[in-house]
């Protein structure tokens, strides 16, 4: 059986997985995955936090992906990474620098289990800041500067490709190598407040064409986490798994400990369970769910395509929010497909990502003020 | 990503798993993770899994491969997944 076939039909436990630990941000990105502003006071506790990673530790998961929300700004934040590197699970947490003084910059060179992955959306402050919030540019610039300094060597610049930055990618490269940092490129989904700006952020289908020609010129130097892999039906397959591990390699565990089949689907339809009921082994391993996922999938109406076996229908976060069926084209297939499909949907009815964290509705080119209003929960604690 | 390599592997030399890589053990074979260069990297059996973990104590590959035992008309295939793994420094020669 090829590696891929193992895959689909899952392992005993996640090659990695994503840990939000907040849904407080100090920031309003306006595509924001899991629609973070406010801290969810159901949040899980320390202990309960040090209980999964002692969870994890058993079942050998080499290392999690933990973002939020900007998950700095946790009091417990650099207490759980200890935690969990003492504990042999290796630490790759996103953020947007807010808390990367060059104090933290030196703790977090001095370790070999931690790694940093700097968010950027846009190689230039007006392209950056339309999406991220005024002054968001500085700050992630600032947060490289520090671990530059500190010489973490080599952390990751992590971009999602929009409309706006698509033309921006040499530029993003060279940011990269100027630091000795490594460029990371992902693609936008329609999940979170995703859905609200999906239409005029998505990139146009030459884009995508352009995106997957640099990538594939970039080969393993740059990378994707494998978010790409619809764009396979173009020809070649990208370096990567190229599939969807949801709930087969890969799983999101939330702020207040709910699991879901993949960071881009907070949604009801894909909560496998929680962990404060019997841990997170027990929903791995047992959901109905992710037993579910774990079948052989039907091509639906992407099995006659002769590119089918390469993209596999794509990414089923961003079927299952522009409305269209999961066994159906991926909305940007590269064959056009998605655009026909779509066209006999209505997006008005797409499911609502579940649970919105936003502190005030999110718009682009929204500007947020110039302090931290008092209703924030982040008020005084963000510089 | 495990695939082919065309680097020469010494199978009389003596090696061992790089200290900073983890390996767990999987149906098909097993996943290697190597921390220093954070990459991931898959055993596609289970008998090259225990040809990775009988480097170390073994005088060289060749002896850990016929430890294991790899029959001889299948060294080749093994000699050429250890130059994979030692081009992703998942495995490094002991000196």
């Amino acid at each position: 059986m090829k590696l891929v076939e193992q895959f689909q039909y899952g392992l005993d436990a996640p090659i990695c997985l994503t840990w939000e630990l907040t849904y407080a941000c100090n920031l309003a990105c306006t595509h924001c995955l899991s629609s973070s502003g406010r801290r969810d006071p159901r949040e899980l506790s320390t202990a309960e936090c040090q209980a999964v990673i002692d969870e994890l530790e058993r079942m050998q998961v080499f290392y999690v992906n933990i973002g939020g929300g900007e998950p700095t700004v946790r009091s417990d934040f650099w207490d759980l990474v200890d935690y969990a590197t003492a504990h042999h699970v290796g630490v790759k947490f996103s953020t947007n620098g807010v808390k990367i003084t060059p104090a933290i910059a030196a703790r977090l060179a001095a370790s070999d289990y931690v790694d940093v992955q700097v968010s950027l959306d846009g190689a230039t402050a007006d392209v950056n800041d339309a999406v991220r919030g005024a002054g968001s540019y500085a700050t992630a610039r600032r947060a490289m500067d520090n671990l530059a300094a500190a010489g973490f060597g080599q952390f990751k610049i992590s971009v999602v490709v929009t409309r706006h930055n698509a033309g921006q990618l040499d530029e993003f490269k060279a940011i990269a190598d100027g630091y000795g940092a490594q460029l990371r490129l992902t693609r936008l989904r329609p999940s979170g407040r995703g859905a609200d700006v999906w239409d005029d952020l998505h990139p146009t289908a030459a884009q995508q064409r352009a995106l997957y020609d640099w990538l594939l010129d970039h080969g393993e130097g740059v990378l994707t986490g494998d978010s790409f892999f619809h764009l396979a039906g173009y020809g070649e397959s990208l370096p990567g798994l190229n599939l969807c591990g949801a709930g087969r390699v890969v799983c999101l565990i939330d702020p207040v400990g709910d699991v879901y089949a993949c960071p881009f689907a907070i949604h009801d339809n894909f909560l496998a369970g929680n962990v404060r009921d019997a841990g997170f082994d027990k929903v791995w391993r047992e959901s109905e769910l992710f037993a579910d996922l774990r079948r052989p999938q039907s091509g639906g109406a992407c099995a006659s395509c002769s590119a089918f076996d390469s993209c596999r229908g794509g990414c089923m976060a961003a079927k299952f929010f522009t409305g269209l069926p999961l066994d159906g084209p991926d909305p940007e297939c590269v064959r056009g497909h998605g655009e026909t499909a779509l066209s006999t949907v209505d997006g008005a009815r797409a499911p609502r990502p579940s649970g919105d964290h936003s502190r005030v509705p999110v718009t682009i080119g929204r500007r947020p003020p110039e302090r931290a209003c008092d209703e924030s929960p982040l008020a005084g604690i963000t510089h | 990503m495990a695939c082919a390599a065309s680097t020469e592997f010494d199978l009389d030399a003596a090696w061992r798993l790089h200290p900073g890589v983890s390996v767990r053990p999987e149906r098909f074979g097993a996943l290697l993770y190597h921390f220093g260069t954070r990459r991931l990297s898959f055993l596609k059996s289970t008998a090259l899994l225990d040809v990775v973990q009988g480097l170390d104590a073994a005088p060289s590959a060749r002896v850990a491969c016929a430890t294991a035992g790899v029959p001889a008309g299948e060294l080749p295939t093994y000699q050429q997944a250890l130059a994979t793994l030692a081009a992703s420094q998942m495995v490094v020669e002991r000196s």
